[in-house]
């Protein structure tokens, strides 16, 4: 109880500033309201740590040869703070604390960090702030400190409810206990609980897929994530396809996999707000949607990935980002000059039109002309898409809409989402590159900029 | 491509006085083979020998300056050296041409050849006499030149030069007591003793036997002085176009270009006079001095093309930069043939004959590799002509034995006539292979006979897809469809919708294969940290959608059609 208060105490500091509100339609309107771009992003901080190698994941985990955690604690506040001043933002929208196995940090380490944002920006007290789960009795015990240390939305990856399977892929709990810790963490976070669940699974079928997702919806909240399981290369499940040990279900079986998914979660009352998320009672993640909707975002951790303009530095243009992946080099480089960030890339106005257009297209309502326009002011979507033949042949094949609201998938299109994006990029480019140059201006990241000479 | 020059050093240097060379001391000879018998090898340890470059460990194929020869470790274009050697006492000019052996080159064979005269039969000591071998033999044998066989390897584990010795007695008639095993010395000095002399105190004559393209002086022709002297500024006629030219430059090819003032009989070199056209430097044309005209030479046959393939843009912009690289190409290698032709997926475009595969294969590397220029080769095909009666079949596509002979106890050569495209395509690889690459083959045009053929289509969701109509057997159509539909399956990205991939014969469909329509292709997780891969995949494919050819409504990708077309059997 201290703890919260403490933080509230530090939330103080900015009262009353709420910088999103909550809800989960955020209408046009809100848009043309938003601050400006460069004003507010998102926070991601990476716990690089898991306490075994699920046999499909290629993320970037470590497993500790012994107890860093204070050291890592301190590393992540110190690379926070010097990117939150690097950036100039004067609002985090939200936290998003994942992995690796976050649920394995001292709560306070949580809270260390919460605090070091609140004392440099504005974190309004309704922000969301995620922490990912793995639903072992450890993980499910500390959830309680996890709230009191500022953590007000849980997303649980649960993979599976069969235990062969999971014990297969190599997690570290059981069905049983992964249902013991949705309840708990749905007592803390009522309507702020979120479940990971993988499809695609070796020797899963449409019927045992049916059957795993009705049981789930019996007990999961107001957030599911559907994810297939991809092969990555390196990983033991990818050697066990490789070497004919396992067998995974085929395209068309997957295929089918998520249609029936889609329909079953969709006549539970879930709406499904993008590729493999799905909310009911407006419970959308906002801090998944920033990413979508092309804000800004801070990576702080080994192998975090940024997109902001480093105006703290003088910068115009947003930079992709991406921080140092091995965890003791990374602190070795906290440590020598306040961040570890290995990567900068400027990102061109085309590059930032890119990522607007594949993350934008990712939501089941696309993108809004407004929405676009805070980027493209000087051409629309009718402009680039709307005379392309190639364009047009998707919008009658019933793949595309392109409408006075916007532009966006159709149900069967969002399914072919990769095959449709490469089509519009095509186009964007070709328009972006014979449109009329204007001498030395240049446009950063929503507003335009006189330069002489861009960096 | 490296730089020759960096390492070469002249016996004699600046200045050449070949006036020193009256034509009974200079001899040209070239160097025949089967491929892989070590002929661009001996060249280097000739050249060396004769002072010509430098002994260094880095002198490996020093007569093969294209990078598509070095790589591939053989010759494809016939170069000239000239050496100094001195016998019994008296410096000797030594021209030397170091010719291609593989099968497809054999143009550029006869026309060094012509040149000479004399010929280094290299035979290795291990394989023995091979289909190349007796080949290149008759080809110096019918110009009736000296031929000196030489075995070749003798210090390899395997060798065998008696048999070899017995090989060449039986096969070509030369006494074993001939045979020269690997001796460089005692090569140069047979040379010196045994070359025939050329003619002289005639007006001048030269046979072109070769020319290349140079960008800032024009047009370099290789020639091969029969009679007289010519030097520069002479005013000398093409006998073929009647048209006089100034010479500007000329000199001896040590491997170089080495200027000299004169060339005279006997010698062997190159000749600058501003020609624009390499079509002005005729191959086997005959120049002459202005006042004194003189009898043609007999010249060449053209060069016959074999094989023929689509050569197209990868993208319709690129064409004129496309033309010129051909251009100057072919300029470089006359047995080229050109006709331009259009495709309605690949737009315009060139259809061009080659000797053989290789030689396809050579041609396309060297496009990309001198001229940048990157091209769609669509189905190599032989030439057919049409007849309008009811064709028949001669023999159900096999060969007709005509004779066999044994060449030792070892070895046996056998003749067969082939229809052509039986053999262009993957015989020769198959016969290698049947026969753990002992057995070597060699083939020439018996002209055209009556066969069954067909035009078969391929549709892609009913549109023909142009340029991978092929013209096919009867009996084998089926079979031929059948694969060619498999192929573009296989290479044919699934798409939004399904795609029947058709052979067809007229109307009539004889095979048909269907790439199914995805159903889901969207990656699951796309969140701040995976984005800038993901991006990176979606701008590949962006750029290779506009790569992609489209028939109808479906996506080609251009490597469909090579893969199609080309002939590995999986």
């Amino acid at each position: 109880m201290f703890k919260l208060t403490c933080r509230a105490a530090g939330r103080v500091l900015s009262p009353g500033l709420r910088c999103f509100s909550r809800g989960v339609t955020e209408d046009a309107s809100e848009w043309a309201q938003s601050p400006h771009l460069t004003e507010q992003a998102s926070l991601y901080v990476h716990w690089p740590y898991c306490l075994r190698r699920c046999s499909y994941c290629n993320f970037n985990k470590y497993i500790p040869k012994k107890n860093n955690d204070h050291i890592m604690t301190k590393c992540l506040q110190w690379e926070t703070d010097t990117l939150l001043q690097l950036s100039q933002v004067a609002c985090i929208t939200s936290v998003f604390f994942g992995g690796g196995t976050p649920s394995l940090t001292h709560p306070s380490t949580i809270a260390a960090i919460l605090e070091t944002l609140s004392k440099r920006v504005r974190l309004s007290d309704e922000a969301e702030i995620t922490l990912e789960v793995n639903p072992t009795p450890s993980g499910m015990s500390k959830l309680d400190d996890f709230v009191r240390a500022g953590v007000n939305r849980f997303s649980i990856g649960i993979q599976s409810l069969q235990d062969e399977d999971l014990k297969s892929l190599g997690r570290d709990h059981s069905s049983q206990e992964a249902l013991k810790t949705i309840e708990e963490a749905r007592r803390l976070c009522p309507g702020r609980v979120s479940v990971d669940v993988m499809f695609g699974r070796p020797k899963q079928t449409v019927e045992s897929w049916e059957k795993e997702l009705s049981e789930l919806l019996r007990v999961c909240d107001d957030h599911v994530s559907l994810y297939q399981l991809t092969l990555e290369r390196g990983t033991q499940l990818f050697k066990q396809v490789q070497c004919g040990e396992v067998t995974v279900p085929a395209e068309d079986v997957t295929a089918e996999m998520y249609q029936c998914a889609r329909k079953t979660l969709q006549q539970h009352g879930f709406l499904q707000y993008e590729v493999s998320n799905f909310a009911r009672h407006n419970s959308v993640s906002h801090h998944n949607m920033s990413y979508w909707r092309g804000k800004q975002y801070i990576g702080v951790g080994p192998g975090a990935h940024g997109r902001f303009v480093p105006l703290g530095e003088g910068g115009v243009f947003r930079e992709a980002r991406t921080q140092t992946l091995e965890p003791d080099v990374w602190i070795r480089e906290v440590q020598q000059r306040g961040h570890g960030t290995r990567r900068r890339i400027q990102l061109s106005h085309l590059e930032l039109l890119q990522e607007v257009l594949v993350m934008g297209m990712r939501m089941t309502r696309g993108i809004s002309h407004k929405h676009w326009e805070l980027f493209s002011p000087e051409m629309g979507l009718h402009d680039i898409f709307g005379a392309s033949m190639d364009d047009q042949e998707l919008v009658q094949s019933g793949q595309l809409i392109l409408d006075d609201r916007g532009l966006c998938c159709s149900w069967d299109g969002l399914a072919l989402l990769d095959s449709i994006l490469p089509t519009l990029l095509v186009e964007l480019e070709r328009h972006f590159l014979q449109r009329p140059h204007r001498d030395h201006s240049v446009f950063t990241d929503g507003q335009t900029k006189t330069t002489s000479s861009p960096q | 491509m490296l730089n020759i020059s960096t390492f070469l050093s002249f016996s004699i240097k600046d200045t050449v006085d070949l006036s020193k060379f009256p034509a009974d001391r200079i001899r040209n000879f070239c160097i025949i083979a089967h491929i892989d018998h070590g002929k661009s090898t001996l060249a280097d340890r000739l050249l060396e020998i004769t002072g010509a470059i430098a002994k260094t460990e880095k002198n490996k194929q020093v007569l093969d300056k294209l990078q598509v020869e070095r790589e591939r470790g053989i010759t494809v274009k016939a170069q000239t050296a000239s050496l100094f050697y001195s016998h019994q006492g008296e410096q000797h000019l030594l021209n030397l041409i170091d010719t291609p052996g593989h099968v497809d080159f054999s143009y550029e064979v006869s026309r060094s050849i012509s040149a000479c005269q004399g010929v280094l039969l290299i035979i290795d000591a291990n394989q023995g006499i091979q289909a190349q071998t007796v080949a290149n033999f008759y080809l110096a044998f019918e110009a009736q030149l000296t031929i000196i066989p030489v075995i070749n390897k003798i210090d390899l584990k395997n060798a065998d030069p008696e048999r070899v010795e017995s090989q060449i007695e039986k096969v070509f008639d030369i006494p074993r007591e001939e045979c020269i095993r690997l001796n460089l010395e005692q090569m140069l000095r047979r040379f010196c003793k045994r070359l025939p002399v050329a003619s002289t105190e005639d007006p001048f004559k030269a046979l072109v036997f070769d020319s290349n393209f140079d960008h800032y002086r024009g047009v370099v022709a290789n020639i091969a002085v029969f009679g007289g002297r010519v030097r520069k500024g002479d005013k000398i006629v093409s006998a073929h176009l009647g048209k006089t030219y100034e010479v500007n430059e000329l000199g001896l090819l040590r491997p170089d270009e080495h200027p000299t003032q004169k060339l005279f009989a006997g010698q062997v070199g190159y000749i600058i006079a501003g020609m624009k056209d390499v079509k002005e430097a005729q191959i086997g044309d005959t120049l002459y001095l202005q006042d004194q005209p003189v009898e043609a030479l007999p010249g060449f046959k053209p060069a016959k093309a074999m094989v023929f393939a689509g050569m197209y843009p990868m993208d319709q912009s690129e064409y004129p930069g496309l033309r010129s690289a051909i251009e100057r190409l072919t300029l470089n290698d006359s047995s080229v043939t050109v006709q331009r032709d259009s495709s309605l997926a690949l737009g315009a475009g060139w259809r061009l004959g080659f000797l053989g595969l290789l030689h396809m294969e050579v041609f396309n590397q060297r496009l990309e590799q001198e001229y940048n220029a990157s091209v769609i080769v669509t189905a190599p095909t032989v030439p057919y002509k049409a007849v309008l009666s009811s064709a028949k079949l001669i023999k159900n596509r096999r060969a007709v034995q005509k004779n066999m002979v044994y060449i030792d106890d070892q070895r046996v050569m056998m003749k067969y006539l082939f229809p052509l495209n039986e053999i262009v395509v993957d015989f020769y690889d198959l016969l290698k292979s049947l026969s753990s690459g002992y057995a070597s083959f060699d083939y020439e045009n018996a002209g055209y006979q009556a066969a069954d053929l067909i035009k078969m289509d391929i549709l892609l969701n009913g549109r023909p897809v142009e340029e991978l109509t092929t013209v096919v057997h009867r009996q084998r159509a089926y079979s031929t469809g059948k694969a060619m539909c498999e192929r573009l399956k296989d290479s044919i990205p699934r798409q939004m919708f399904e795609i029947a991939v058709q052979a067809a014969i007229g109307s009539k469909v004889i095979a048909r294969e269907t790439i199914k329509a995805y159903r889901k292709n969207v990656l699951a997780k796309c969140y701040g940290g995976d984005i800038t891969r993901k991006m990176k995949l979606l701008k590949k494919q962006a750029e290779g959608k506009k790569k992609m050819r489209r028939i109808g409504n479906v996506e080609v990708p251009k490597d469909a059609f090579i893969s199609v077309l080309k002939r590995k059997e999986k």
